[in-house]
C-alpha cells in the first residue's frame, strides 16, 4: 500500500564536499509519507551530511531537491522547518536553563492577546504530550537537574509532536535505557500509521531492523543499498555497509562470555568510601594495571560524576582516592593529569577544540612534555603524525582543523592525545558510542593494546557491549550505588541489564 | 602519506578563493578599514600624508598600544579587563608619589629613590591584576563585574594618592622613555613597539601563548585536557595589569603630569583597538598583529578628523559608529569561520 504513494521528498544526485573531500557522491534519496526509512553506514560515509542537507542545515551542495514533485532549495534550516521538516541531531540540542515546559514548546510557547506566556497552559499541554510519550516529569522543573537520557527523550518527544511531515532521528537511540527505545518505537510505529515520514539513523542495526520498513546503507558518501527491512538481515547489512565480510567484527553479547580470573598486578587507583550529593553514594573499588574494569549502569546511574571526580573536574563530598597508594585530592584537572590520570569524556566536544588543527589537538596534553617555554611545532607535528598513523585516522592530515574530520575520526583524536606518554590510569567513558563497526573495533584494540602495556583502564558505559567487549571485570552501578561485581564468572547482556 | 598530504592540500587551495578570503575576514576587513581610512585622509588634507605626521600618530597610539598588550591577551582568553585605564591612572599616580616633587605641589608624598618608586609602582599595578585574578578564578566573579570593581578600587586609591591635587615629576628614567627621544624616535614608540614584539613573541611561540588560546578557544576542552586554566585566567589578569601599569608610568611621564582621570579615555581606545583589529570576543582567534592594525586605524581616525576640521563633538560619534562596524564584522566573521570549520 505505502508503495503507491508517491514520495513527498526526493532527492537526486546529491554531491557535497567539505574542503575538498566529498562527503556526498552523487546520491539519490525517496521518502514516502508513512514510511520508516533506517539508514546505516560507517562513521563519514555521509548519512549524518545528507540529512543536514535535508534539513537545511548544509544549504551548498549539487543536485536536484525536490519536495511534494516541486524543486526547492532551503537557504536555512529555518527554510526547512517551514516545510515541515524536524531533525533531532546526534548531539543534545537542549536547553538546560530552562524548564522542561519551555524546552518542549521551544520557539512557539502559548501566548494570550497581549504576547504574553501563558505558563498554565503550557505547563499542562507540555505534560500531556510528555505523558503521551510515557514520560513523568514536572513540566516546571528545570531540564538540566533530569538526567541525559530524559533531556533526549523530552527532545525527541518535542521535535516528534513539533507537528512535522518529515522527521529525521540521528543516533535517537545511543542514551536511551531499553524501555525508553521501546517506548520511542511504539511513538514512531504510531505516528508513522498517522502519516509522518521518519528517517531513522543508528549504529545498533538490530534496532533499525526492529523499526524501519525500509533500508538505506551507505558507504564512502555513496547509497550502496536500499532494500526492504524484512528482507535483509543484520549480517547482511553489515557486509553492505564495510565492503568485506563483517560477522566477525560484531558479536551479539547474548551468550555468555567467561571473565578472566582477577588480575594480582599493582593497584594503580583505590576509591574509598566515595560520596557525592544525591549522585554517588559510598563508592569502593579499585583498578589494577593491566586490566579493564568495566563500569556499567544505566544513563543517570553516576558514572559521569564518578569519572568526573577522578580526573579532578568534580570534587566529591567524602571518601578518599589514592593513586599508587599515594592519597591524592586534585584540586584541578591539571593535577590529576599530572598525577596519571587521564580522562575522555562521552562528549568529544567537551575535549576537541573544532577550530585547530589536529596536531594542535594532539598535542595540547603533553606540551609540557615536550617544551619548556618555547614550542616546538616540528615536533609537535612528528607526535601528532605517528599518533595519526597508529590509530589510523583518516584524514591523515595533521595540518587539518578538527572540524573538517568524522565523528569516529574525533574520538580517535581524543585518545590520541593521552597516548604518546600514556598515563597510569585511562577513564574512558563510551568510547564506542555512535560508532561504526570498524571504527569501533579499532577503538577495542586500542584499548586492549594499552592494556597489555600495563595501563590500568576504566571503561564506563551505558551499553552493555561496550563493556563486554572491553572489560576483564565488570562493575554495575546504579542509581549512585555499586551493587554488582562480576569477576571469573560467565556475564552476558542480559545478567548485566539484570543486576541494573 | 606524504602524496595524499599533498593530494588534500590541493583539494583545499581547489576551494578557490572566495573561501579563502571568507575565512580570513577577520584579518582582511581591519587591514581594509586602515587603508580606506588612511586614502580617505591623505586625500582629504595634505597635511595628513606627511613623514611628521606619522611620527605624530605613531606617539599617539603608543600608550594605548602598551595597554592593549596585555588586554588582548585577556580578550583572547573570552574574557575582559574593564580597570585598565583606571589602573594605568592609579600606576602613574603612584610612581609620582614615590617621587620627590617641587616644593609647591601640596601632596603628603613619600619621596624615595628612582629605582624603588618604579618597583613600588610596578608591585602595586602587578597586586591589583591578582586581586582581578583571584576575583575571578577563585571566587567565579565574571570577568566584567570583577573588572568594574577594580576600576573603583584603582580610581579610589588614586584618589587618596593625589587628593584633588597634581604631580608632575616622575623618576628621570620614566621621564626620558615616557617624553623623550633618540635619533628623532621618541622612546614612548619604541617601548610600545618592543613591548607589542614581546606580545607577539609570547603568543605565538611560547607554550603559554598556547594555552592562552586553547583556552580561549574551548576552555571546556582546555579543562578536559589538563591545563590548568583557573593559572592561565589569572596569569592573563595579571599581565594585562601590569601592562596598563606601565603605559600609565609612561604616560604620566608623556602627559607631563599626574593626576585623577587622566586616563578614562584609554578604556575605551584600548578595548577598540583590539576588537576593531580583529581579536575575537568569543577568544582564541586574533593576536598582536590584529591589535596592531586596531591600534593604527584608531589614530589613523583621530589623527584624520583633526587634519580635516571636523567638528570636535562629531568626532566622538563617528569613532562610536566605526567601532559599531568593528564589533558587527568582529561577530560575523566568528560566524562564517564556525561554518567554514563545522
Amino acid at each position: 500500500m505505502r508503495e503507491d504513494r508517491s514520495p513527498i521528498l526526493e532527492l537526486q544526485g546529491i554531491t557535497k564536499s567539505f574542503g575538498g573531500v566529498e562527503a556526498l557522491r552523487g546520491v539519490d534519496f525517496a521518502l514516502s509519507p508513512g514510511e520508516i526509512h533506517g539508514l546505516v553506514g560507517e562513521n563519514g560515509a555521509g548519512k549524518s551530511t545528507l540529512m543536514k542537507i535535508i534539513a537545511g542545515v548544509h544549504t551548498e551542495f549539487s543536485g536536484r531537491f525536490l519536495i511534494d514533485g516541486q524543486e526547492t532549495h532551503f537557504r536555512s534550516a529555518r527554510d526547512a522547518h517551514s516545510a515541515g521538516i524536524a531533525m533531532v541531531h546526534q548531539e543534545l540540542s537542549v536547553a538546560p536553563d530552562l524548564t522542561v515546559a519551555e524546552n518542549v514548546f521551544l520557539g512557539n510557547q502559548p501566548t494570550n492577546r497581549l504576547g504574553l506566556v501563558q505558563w498554565r497552559r503550557m505547563a499542562r499541554e507540555a505534560g500531556e504530550q510528555l505523558a503521551r510519550f510515557g514520560i513523568d516529569v514536572d513540566p516546571m522543573s528545570r531540564l538540566g537537574d533530569l538526567p541525559i537520557g530524559l533531556q533526549q527523550l523530552i527532545e525527541i518527544a518535542r521535535v516528534l509532536f513539533s507537528g512535522a511531515r518529515i522527521v529525521i532521528l540521528d543516533e535517537p537511540t545511543s542514551a536511551l535505557s531499553p524501555p525508553e527505545v521501546e517506548r520511542l518505537f511504539a511513538t514512531l510505529r504510531r505516528l508513522r500509521d498517522e502519516g509522518t515520514a521518519i528517517v531513522f539513523i543508528s549504529h545498533f542495526i538490530e534496532d533499525i531492523l526492529r523499526v524501519s520498513d525500509t533500508v538505506t546503507v551507505f558507504r564512502n558518501g555513496r547509497k550502496v543499498a536500499e532494500t526492504a527491512s524484512a528482507a535483509t538481515s543484520k549480517g547482511a547489512l553489515i557486509e553492505a555497509m564495510i565492503g568485506r565480510g563483517g560477522e566477525a567484527l560484531e558479536h551479539s553479547y547474548s551468550d555468555d562470555l567467561m571473565l578472566p580470573r582477577p588480575s594480582d598486578s599493582a593497584v594503580v587507583l583505590k576509591v574509598d568510601q566515595l560520596s557525592l550529593a544525591r549522585s554517588l553514594k559510598d563508592i569502593s573499588f579499585e583498578a589494577r594495571a593491566g586490566e579493564v574494569l568495566g563500569i556499567y549502569g544505566f544513563m543517570g546511574c553516576g558514572q559521569q560524576e564518578l569519572s568526573r571526580i577522578l580526573f579532578g573536574k568534580l570534587k566529591s563530598d567524602g571518601g578518599t582516592l589514592a593513586v599508587d597508594g599515594k592519597p591524592k585530592t586534585f584540586a584541578s584537572t591539571a593535577a590529576a593529569r599530572r598525577a596519571g590520570v587521564a580522562l575522555v569524556p562521552e562528549s568529544r566536544r567537551d575535549m576537541l577544540f573544532h577550530q585547530e588543527p589536529v596536531y594542535k589537538n594532539i598535542s595540547i596534553s603533553i606540551l609540557d612534555r615536550i617544551s619548556a617555554l618555547l614550542l616546538k611545532p616540528a615536533q609537535e607535528r612528528d607526535i601528532a603524525q605517528r599518533q595519526v598513523e597508529q590509530l589510523q585516522i583518516r584524514p591523515p592530515v595533521v595540518g587539518l582543523d578538527l572540524g573538517m574530520l568524522s565523528g569516529g575520526n574525533q574520538q580517535k583524536v581524543a585518545l590520541a592525545k593521552w597516548l604518546t606518554y600514556p598515563p597510569k590510569l585511562l577513564v574512558l567513558c563510551e568510547p564506542t558510542r555512535g560508532m561504526d563497526v570498524g571504527a569501533k573495533n579499532d577503538v577495542i584494540n586500542i584499548v586492549r593494546d594499552l592494556r597489555t602495556k600495563g595501563l590500568a583502564i576504566i571503561v564506563l558505559s551505558t551499553e552493555p557491549e561496550t563493556v563486554l567487549s572491553l572489560a576483564d571485570r565488570i562493575l554495575v552501578l546504579k542509581r549512585g550505588a555499586l551493587v554488582r561485581e562480576f569477576k571469573n564468572e560467565p556475564v552476558s547482556k542480559d545478567r548485566l541489564l539484570e543486576a541494573a | 602519506m606524504a602524496s595524499s598530504e599533498t593530494a588534500l592540500a590541493a583539494g583545499q587551495r581547489a576551494r578557490g578563493l572566495a573561501p579563502f578570503l571568507r575565512s580570513q575576514m577577520r584579518n582582511i576587513a581591519p587591514f581594509l578599514t586602515l587603508i580606506f581610512l588612511s586614502g580617505f585622509f591623505a586625500l582629504a588634507s595634505p597635511s595628513f600624508a606627511t613623514l611628521d605626521n606619522l611620527g605624530n600618530i605613531l606617539t599617539q597610539v603608543s600608550v594605548t598600544g602598551i595597554i592593549a598588550v596585555g588586554l588582548t591577551f585577556v580578550i583572547l582568553c573570552a574574557e575582559i579587563d574593564l580597570s585598565i585605564a583606571s589602573i594605568a591612572n592609579v600606576t602613574g599616580i603612584a610612581v609620582a608619589y614615590f617621587t620627590l616633587q617641587e616644593s609647591y605641589v601640596n601632596i603628603p608624598n613619600i619621596p624615595l629613590p628612582g629605582a624603588a618608586a618604579i618597583l613600588l609602582a610596578i608591585l602595586l599595578c602587578a597586586f591589583l591584576g591578582l586581586v582581578n585574578a583571584l576575583g575571578l578564578t577563585m571566587i567565579g566573579i565574571p570577568s566584567f563585574i570583577m573588572t568594574l570593581a577594580m576600576m573603583q578600587i584603582a580610581a579610589g586609591i588614586s584618589a587618596l594618592l593625589v587628593r584633588g591635587q597634581i604631580a608632575y615629576k616622575v623618576p628621570g628614567v620614566i621621564t626620558t622613555l615616557g617624553s623623550g627621544s633618540i635619533g628623532g624616535i621618541p622612546w614612548i614608540v619604541i617601548v610600545a613597539a618592543i613591548m607589542l614584539l614581546l606580545g607577539h613573541l609570547v603568543l605565538t611561540y611560547t607554550r603559554f601563548g598556547r594555552y592562552v588560546y586553547m583556552v580561549g578557544g574551548n576552555r571546556e576542552a582546555a579543562e578536559y585536557s589538563g591545563l590548568n586554566v583557573k593559572l592561565i585566567l589569572g596569569a592573563v589578569m595579571v599581565i594585562s595589569a601590569v601592562c596598563s601599569g606601565i603605559g600609565g608610568m609612561l604616560g604620566v611621564a608623556h602627559f607631563g603630569s599626574a593626576q585623577q582621570n587622566e586616563f578614562d579615555t584609554y578604556l575605551l581606545d584600548s578595548i577598540a583597538a583590539v576588537v576593531v583589529g580583529g581579536t575575537s570576543l568569543f577568544g582564541g582567534r586574533g593576536g598582536i598583529g590584529n591589535t596592531i592594525v586596531g591600534l593604527f586605524v584608531l589614530g589613523v581616525l583621530n589623527n584624520g578628523l583633526d587634519h580635516v576640521n571636523i567638528d570636535s563633538f562629531l568626532k566622538i560619534l563617528i569613532r562610536g559608529l566605526i567601532l559599531l562596524a568593528a564589533l558587527v564584522i568582529n561577530v560575523y566573521a566568528q560566524r562564517l569561520r564556525e561554518k567554514a570549520v563545522e
